[in-house]
């Protein structure tokens, strides 16, 4: 067979990209198209008192204004997706327009629609709205106290919904020779994929049909949804992502914004484009993370964890987004026990709703806050019966022949070699002699740390049964069409829907494995939902496990239906055909031998097929795999501290992933770097922050940290491989496990580097200030 | 992110864009865009014209003139960091320059445009106290010399009188004894500088200090001369403890504010840690 599979192919998506040739929605550009501008709240909560658009109107160039009075009645209400069971979920209305309150700063107020960007914008200063400003809360925990100010009156407490998971008692914790207690906070963050969100809507009155370019992770999950909110028959809608510039989960939900759009498009018979600018997107798309943790390990003296109980407040922002109420719940809950065989859990999270931009998936999406929890309370513990961190971990990592392996929470951990992964890790960081070296620098006056992480994710999400036992409002399947044309050339249309992450490139690569047919020779389709049958979208490290073994499926029936064709042009039967390199050969008689190419044409022309074999070559498939995959491995973070200035400097980042089989390692590498990077952002530098009143302080990008390539040393990596054992190609997923990985890792590196000052705890971001103050606080209490 | 609409008009001379400023009370100068810009597309600057200076021959251009480096204001950052002479003779200069923004900035931002807009976290302000810079300003009424250290005086707030193009900079060349730095702490977001320090500072044979100008900028609400730390040096020895002696009253000469990113307390330590850092490198 080719060997493509497992070989660096260069993204072929790149050149697009990077010469400014992808179509972008931005880039959409109609006849007669006019352009959307949305007025936002100025005020984290206030009754809209009046709202006056007349002085707007009369702006040279503004053809329509729309308030949330106006459109009430007919658009639908903004859904939530995800209604995890038994957690007393509330749905408040959350109208595409604020009708009489605003909720947070960005909440949408009115929409100017006028025949040039500039127009639009002029018009929204001139709109008149009249507030009744009241008292705001910003900050979850507070949120839930009596008195506090009430957003919805469906929460009157402002919990929007409460969910319990696990088998801890307190006999457990009363009983244990150790107990370790912490409280945390994971900070709110902003996604800021490099492309803002925009959308453009199409309508045509003589077919009825509407199309919706938006910047979406899952347009047909998009097409769902807004077929409900503007009552438009599915098969009328069409929704388009083709080109999109980074999600990050960001661009998973169905926000008001796309549905004004459509909505305008068709009141007015006219295209109509909206593009959120930069200070825009700080306001207005999902925010991550933002969590408040109490946290309680139980363990033995020689390091053997036994149980971890996880209080959580989840600051949900103002209306549950999309996805929102899954991830600090089933995304985070089910896998707060990590890559440990910890026999009791306990997880309880509260979800509030508070006057801040909504939250949904990041990123990781509750991974990351779980491993962030778990490992930094596993080094705590270390500390706590002085043991070294590493060998706590070692005696609690899941050996690799207790797979697959059930944890408390009910997942299923299909196979690993979690110990692999952390020898090949400490092996590439000369661990021990690091340790050495670090006690000579200590005693030079010099504050180096290193910090561990083992993680396991959850990925390839997920079967679907399992999604609907779990309340997510959707299915969790992938579709994969396999068209090979008469001359062997071949078209896959996929229903997940890459923004970023090379499928089309490793895509191609499966089908180059799979028939034989070079890498060029393969088209990769996706984010269409006229081209496309059925999806649900990239998000969940699901691309390849799911839509991947969708894909491989089809190429099986599409390799079958050539094999039996081949063997009847062979005159053979078709057990005597064997396949190789895009050769059919009769078994024993390698010179007698038709191409893939030349089976594709006789496939086409149907002039002489065996009997009872249909005409072209074609195949679908529909797949909903029997698992999750769990990816896994081990990070390793060197850091120096400057204790004058707080400053931290990443010496040295390490990882071993294992996402089971790699199809291209340059692009798992460049997974594994981007997530890094991400999750180091959490770490040190990104942080949203509200003040009292609910106004965003760290809205620009002047003063809200991304991390810049200049912060970062060479990061060493390399790859295991523990093939997944349920789907067709042994695959995990990659896009995630960076993030996941990368934030306790750097935030323990630091506290290791402080431990002679008797620092704990250091509030992300690690910002110089934060780590300076630590320093001298941790010094006076020592 | 879009600005108000606005006029463009394109200045060919100093003087044709002293007449529009003269004639238009709502205009304002454009160099490389880089403070301006941004503004305006946050509707925090407005002005009804915008009086493109970039064409302005006469405004550009690196000299030595006598013992002065005589800088057009239209010089952009990229051109001061590269510039032999610059690098020789005024070396804070350079290290400044070089360590503005990114590339983008530092290809269209200017030194004279840097300056006239003070922002309190720039960069150059700083390193033109330290070097007793002279800013040559023009306007209706003919040329004017405003001295660096008088010129800032608030957050955004210069002495440059309304209508006023700032035409060039002037830095004497330092005596030979003199060596000089700028250190920085920059903004993770921004670039912008969270405290910046520069340091002149000449030493004579015997190794006392003869003569010290130092300046903070990002900690306060405008660069500031530090003055105490200017004189705890003169007359000691250059050694470590003058050193730190000195550095501790970095913070005592502005009115050092704080920020979401940096607290006021924080800020004055950095102060002296950052003095402290470059007189290290300009007497140790
Ligand atoms: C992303 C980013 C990062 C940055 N980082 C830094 C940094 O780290 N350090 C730093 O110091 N700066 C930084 N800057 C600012 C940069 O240096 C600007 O270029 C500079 O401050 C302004 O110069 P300009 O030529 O772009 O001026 P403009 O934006 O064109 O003008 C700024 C102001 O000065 C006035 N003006 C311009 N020229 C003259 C003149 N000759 N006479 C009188 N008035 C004039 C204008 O009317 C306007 O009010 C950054 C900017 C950006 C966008």
């Amino acid at each position: 067979m080719s060997t493509v599979f497992g070989q660096v192919v260069k993204r072929r998506e790149d050149p697009r990209f990077i010469t400014g040739r992808g179509q972008y929605t931005d880039d959409v550009q109609l006849p007669g198209m006019l352009y959307a501008a949305i007025l936002r709240s100025p005020h984290a909560h206030a009754r809209i008192v009046s709202l006056d658009v007349e002085g707007a109107k009369r702006v040279p160039g503004v053809v329509a204004i729309y308030t949330g009075r106006d459109l009430a009645e007919p658009m639908g209400t903004v859904p939530t997706a995800w209604i995890p069971p038994e957690s007393s979920l509330k749905t408040p209305p959350h109208h595409a327009l604020a009708v009489d309150k605003v909720r947070y700063v960005g909440d949408g107020v009115a929409m100017v629609v006028a025949d040039s960007r500039y127009a639009a914008r002029d018009a929204l200063d001139l709109i008149s709205v009249q507030y009744e400003v009241l008292p705001a809360v910003v900050n979850q925990v507070e949120a839930m106290r009596d008195g506090a100010p009430v957003l919805h009156e469906e929460a009157p407490d402002n919990v929007a919904f409460h969910w319990q998971i696990g088998n801890v008692t307190d006999e457990v914790f009363n009983q244990a020779e150790v107990v370790v207690r912490h409280t945390i906070r994971q900070q709110r963050l902003v996604p800021n994929p490099m492309e803002p969100r925009a959308s453009v809507a199409q309508y045509n009155p003589a077919t009825g049909e509407l199309t919706v370019w938006v910047t979406s992770q899952n347009p047909h999950i998009h097409r769902f949804i807004l077929s409900g909110i503007l009552g438009i028959p599915e098969h009328r809608l069409r929704v388009v992502a083709t080109d999109v510039g980074g999600g990050f989960g960001a661009k998973i939900a169905v926000y008001p914004d796309e549905a004004l759009v459509a909505f305008a498009a068709m009141d007015l018979g006219r295209p109509v484009k909206w593009t959120e600018d930069r200070r825009e997107h700080f306001l207005a798309t999902t925010h991550g993370r933002d969590h408040v943790e109490e946290l309680e390990l139980a363990g033995t003296r020689d390091g053997r964890i036994q149980a971890i109980r996880v209080r959580a407040y989840a600051n949900m922002g103002a209306y549950l987004s999309t996805a929102a109420p899954g991830v600090p719940t089933i995304l985070f809950g089910l896998i707060v026990p990590g890559p440990y065989t910890i026999p009791y859990v306990g997880v309880d999270v509260y979800g509030v709703f508070t006057n801040t931009t909504p939250t949904d998936a990041y990123r990781g999406a509750g991974r990351p806050e779980a491993t962030y929890l778990l490992e930094r309370m596993v080094d705590l513990y270390a500390r706590e019966i002085r043991m070294d961190p590493v060998e706590v971990r070692r005696r609690n990592l899941i050996p690799a022949d207790e797979f697959p392996y059930h944890t408390p929470t009910g997942l299923e951990y299909d196979s690993g070699n979690y110990h692999l992964a952390l020898s090949r890790a400490l092996d590439m960081a000369d661990y021990d002699g690091f340790r050495r070296k670090q006690q000579e620098l200590r005693a030079q006056g010099r504050h180096v740390g290193v910090g561990v992480t083992t993680y396991v994710e959850i990925c390839g999400l997920g079967p679907s049964q399992v999604a609907g036992a779990v309340g997510f409002q959707g299915g969790l399947w992938e579709s994969s069409t396999v068209r090979v044309h008469p001359t062997g050339k071949v078209t896959v249309f996929t229903g997940s829907s890459p923004h970023g992450q090379g499928e089309e490139t490793t895509f191609a690569q499966i089908v180059a494995d799979k028939l034989g047919v070079p890498v060029e020779d393969v088209e990769v389709v996706h984010g269409d939902t006229a081209r496309i049958s059925m999806g649900w979208g990239t998000y969940g490290s699901r691309t390849t496990p799911v839509a991947g073994s969708a894909l491989a499926v089809a190429l099986d029936r599409v390799l079958e239906k050539a094999r039996r064709i081949a063997a009847h042009m062979l005159e053979v039967s078709t057990e005597d055909v064997e396949c190789a390199d895009g050769q059919f050969y009769a078994k024993g008689a390698p010179s007698r031998s038709v191409s893939f190419q030349d089976v594709a044409l006789q496939a086409h022309m149907a002039w002489n097929l065996p009997q009872g074999v249909e005409p072209s070559l074609e195949a679908q498939a529909f797949y909903d795999p029997a698992n999750f995959t769990y990816s896994f491995g081990t990070h390793i973070c060197m850091v120096e501290v400057d204790t004058d200035t707080g400053d931290v400097r990443i010496d040295r980042y390490i990882a071993v992933d294992d996402c089971g089989r790699v199809i291209n390692p340059m692009i798992a590498e460049g997974q594994v770097h981007g997530g890094i990077v991400q999750g180091i952002g959490q770490a040190l530098w990104e942080g949203a922050v509200y003040d009292e009143q609910g106004q965003l302080v760290t809205g620009t990008l002047m003063d809200y940290a991304m991390p810049k390539a200049r912060f970062f040393p060479n990061f060493e990596t390399a790859f295991t491989e523990t093939p997944s054992p349920h789907n067709p190609l042994g695959v995990k997923g990659i896009g995630e496990t960076g993030t996941i990985a990368a934030t306790p890792t750097v935030v323990n590196a630091v506290l290791d580097a402080l431990a002679p000052f008797g620092v704990r705890e250091i509030q992300m971001p690690l910002t110089p200030e934060r780590v300076w103050r630590s320093i001298q606080e941790g010094g006076q209490r020592s | 992110m879009i600005p108000q609409a606005f006029a463009y008009r394109r200045a060919s001379s100093v003087a044709e864009a002293i007449a529009i400023l003269q004639e238009d009370s709502g205009a304002k100068l454009l160099a490389g865009g880089h403070s301006l810009l941004p503004l305006m597309k946050m509707r925090l600057a407005n002005p009804a014209t915008l009086v493109d200076i970039s064409g302005v021959k006469e405004l550009r251009g690196i000299q030595r003139v006598g013992d002065e480096m005589v800088i057009g204001a239209l010089t952009t950052h990229a051109e001061v960091a590269k510039h032999p002479l610059i690098r020789t003779h005024l070396p804070a200069l350079a290290e400044a320059a070089a360590r503005i923004g990114d590339l983008q900035v530092r290809n269209r931002g200017t030194i004279g445009g840097n300056l006239a807009h003070a922002d309190p976290s720039s960069d150059l302000p700083a390193v033109a106290i330290a070097y007793d810079a002279r800013l040559t300003v023009m306007g209706p009424a003919g040329r004017d010399v405003l001295a660096a250290e008088d010129f800032f005086l608030g957050p955004m707030v210069t002495a440059l009188p309304d209508g006023q193009v700032i035409s060039s900079v002037a830095v004497p060349i330092p005596a030979s004894n003199t060596r000089s730095a700028y250190v920085k702490c920059p903004h993770p977001a921004s670039g912008y500088a969270v405290v910046g320090v520069a340091a002149a500072v000449a030493v004579s044979a015997d190794g006392t200090v003869e003569h010290a100008r130092i300046s903070v900028t990002g900690a306060a609400d405008c660069a500031y001369r530090a003055r105490q730390v200017e004189e705890a040096l003169v007359g000691k020895t250059a050694s470590l403890e003058t050193v730190h002696e000195a550095a501790q009253y970095a913070a005592e000469d502005g009115w050092i504010g704080s920020d979401v990113y940096a607290s006021e307390e924080y800020r004055r330590h950095l102060c002296c840690v950052y003095t402290k850092r470059v007189l290290q490198k300009v007497l140790l």
